[in-house]
């Protein structure tokens, strides 16, 4: 779906910081923070897919979980709908959760294991007091349909399903109360490869047939591809780049972006001698982020400034955190 | 279910003969025997020998035991050495006070340990767990014997609140309020321990399930935080909680031997102190057998219960 500027945006972030206290000694004194989260911003728009992507640790979840506050926030502003999310009480949250719902990465746990299908799936309805029992196993059935599975199956328990089966049910769980914006948060990275594109198809269709709103993280950038319209990049709890799919996959501008593009398999033997960027290192800590560019350790580019000054996302479009976008290295 | 059930009792068939030669055999290599007990010391050898005869003491070992199982399969427990009364008349007077003192306590204990449990695992390393972490090492770790004689001096020797011990008043009229306030500190004692104990289980069980992934799936679909912990947490930390659940119930029989000392509760425990003493071997031999169906029919009890709270449990 094609993102036009004069749209409202659905969801808007506006630097979002969590940070996580770091406690030792028998008083759990706080020596540090571990910022997970570091000062991201970025809007979503109706009908569209945002894939969010980065490494392990690199806060997407965390910001994901953000999103419809199963995390609080240390600061920054979640703003949904005009109401700013970070700061509403828990009972009005919950009143909003009817249109924020979230796709969970592990189809294995996120299940109760004690309770039938049929019951967890009406159980938002019923917490909600959005239908009488009747009419929830009428919209059981219903959503049962949609996401291909038998209506029978209802009165299973989880562990009688496989594991694309249950992330069916995660995803039926997540439409139960007709939401606005879906967070889908590595929603195929527990599953096979045969079923992930079972599961992404069913996630597309949905999206078409019921007007959905997609925050979509995973790390590999094959799904993310297929499914998003824009796709934002993280490292170490902030943002590098921000830009179409297209645009991120034809004419990358952080150096960190163009490394994952590179980790990523392309199935043609043809391209085999393409010019590969190597990164070195591992990942710093985000308990002890480093000075300046938070990449620059790893970044094969880097010069003084960045070790000193930290880059601003700039950019009208395509947005980029960067003091030397790859375009004027290459040119 | 049911043909596991019938299984299980065929299966406890033989473990109970067992339990019974063991019991038999383990009671009659303790040094003296029910006459020396019972007569007088000026008695002559002959006496002593004429009484032997009369029990049936004179016989070898295994032939008394044979003697006994067959009386048992004809349902009689035999007579008491001591008392002279029918085994089974002596043990139906005593297990009224203990299945009240014990079944009473029990259910305070788990009153007190299960909320407060639930509450340490929600607030982890707050001030309250602490709290209730310390008064759990205290509750397990001191014994009955001595909380029993130490709530005996504060509340019934100085302040007066309460009697020191017995069910009832002696030539009082045995009412309900008498014997609630003779329960009152005997259940203090025992209920600390279980709760003690309990508080703990609950505790790690939950902490233990606070952390899966499907909590917070609930908490997104939007539920309040009480049903999310008390129906989504709870219920999959049951199966710890019914584990020690079905280690106590056997309590219920010979839990408190201690204590119903100490507070002279006319139970099974008395009764078991006083057979001892008096080589009473058949009335020790009926608690034991008491004992023995009891844990057998909690631990059938307690896996009939696993199957009940976890779908994934079946038994076929």
């Amino acid at each position: 779906m094609p993102v036009t500027e004069q749209r409202q945006p659905l969801l808007q972030v506006k630097n979002l910081k969590k940070y996580y206290p770091i406690r030792k000694g028998i008083i759990s004194r706080t020596v540090g923070y571990v910022k997970a989260v570091d000062d991201v911003s970025f809007d979503i728009y109706p009908g569209e897919t945002m894939g969010l992507v980065g490494e392990s640790g690199c806060g997407k979840s965390t910001t994901g979980r953000s999103l419809v506050r199963l995390e609080d926030p240390t600061e920054g502003q979640v703003l949904f709908q005009g109401k700013n999310l970070a700061n509403i009480s828990q009972r009005e949250m919950r009143k909003l959760r009817t249109d924020l719902q979230i796709i969970f990465q592990d189809p294995y746990s996120s299940l109760n294991p004690r309770k039938r299908i049929g019951d967890l799936l009406a159980e938002p309805l019923l917490a909600h007091k959005l239908a009488t029992k009747k009419d929830a196993d009428q919209k059981v059935n219903e959503i049962l349909e949609i996401v291909g599975l038998p209506k029978q199956y209802k009165n299973r328990y989880p562990h009688q399903f496989s594991g694309g089966q249950r992330q069916r049910i995660g995803i039926a769980r997540a439409l139960m109360l007709r939401p606005k914006l879906i967070i889908c948060d590595e929603p195929v990275s527990a599953l096979d490869v045969s079923i992930q594109a079972q599961v992404l198809n069913l996630l597309k269709d949905l999206q078409k047939e019921l007007n959905l709103t997609y925050v979509f993280i995973a790390h590999g950038l094959g799904a993310v591809k297929y499914i998003s319209d824009r796709i934002t990049v993280m490292y170490l709890g902030k943002v590098m780049e921000l830009a179409t799919t297209k645009e991120i996959f034809e004419h990358p501008k952080h150096p960190y972006t163009e490394i994952l593009l590179n980790a990523y398999p392309i199935p043609n033997p043809h391209q085999r001698d393409r010019e590969q960027i190597v990164v070195e290192g591992d990942v710093p800590s985000p308990a002890n982020p480093p000075k300046g560019c938070v990449f620059h350790t790893r970044c094969p580019f880097a010069k003084d400034v960045c070790r000193e000054k930290v880059p601003q996302l700039t950019g009208k479009d395509h947005l980029v955190a960067c003091h030397f976008p790859l375009e004027t290295v290459n040119v | 279910m049911l043909q596991y059930i019938v299984r299980r009792i065929l299966i406890a068939i033989p473990v109970l003969f067992g339990v019974t030669v063991l019991n038999f055999f383990i009671i009659n290599l303790a040094p003296g025997n029910p006459v020396d007990m019972m007569v007088n010391p000026s008695a002559t050898p002959e006496q002593l020998a004429m009484q032997k005869h009369e029990l049936g003491l004179d016989q070898p070992v295994w032939a008394q035991y044979w003697h006994w199982l067959t009386q048992l399969f004809q349902g009689n427990l035999g007579f008491s050495y001591s008392t002279r009364e029918p085994v089974t008349q002596i043990l139906v007077a005593h297990i009224g006070p203990t299945l009240l003192l014990m079944g009473v306590s029990l259910i305070v204990g788990y009153l007190i340990a299960i909320p407060l449990g639930i509450i340490c695992a929600r607030k982890q390393n707050s001030w309250i767990d602490y709290l209730v972490t310390g008064f759990s090492f205290f509750g397990i770790s001191v014994p009955h014997f001595f909380l029993g004689l130490g709530v005996i001096y504060v509340f019934a020797s100085k302040l007066l609140l309460f009697p020191t011990g017995s069910m009832n008043t002696l030539g009082g009229d045995g009412g309900l309020i008498d014997t609630i306030s003779h329960l009152v500190l005997p259940v203090a004692v025992l209920a600390t321990g279980i709760a003690g104990n309990m508080v703990r289980y609950v505790r790690s069980s939950m902490l233990d399930v606070l952390g899966k992934d499907y909590l917070r799936t609930a908490k997104a679909k939007g539920l309040s935080q009480f049903i999310v912990t008390n129906k989504h947490a709870l219920r999959n930390s049951l199966i710890p909680i019914i584990t020690v659940i079905g280690i106590d119930i056997p309590m219920l029989i010979g839990g408190a031997i201690v204590t119903e000392q100490v507070f002279q509760w006319p139970g099974l425990g008395l009764l078991t102190i006083q057979s001892i003493t008096s080589r009473d071997y058949s009335t020790l031999m009926a608690i034991n057998l008491l004992a023995a169906v009891t844990v057998l029919f909690a631990n059938l009890l307690t896996d009939i219960l696993y199957a009940v709270a976890d779908p994934r449990i079946r038994y076929d």
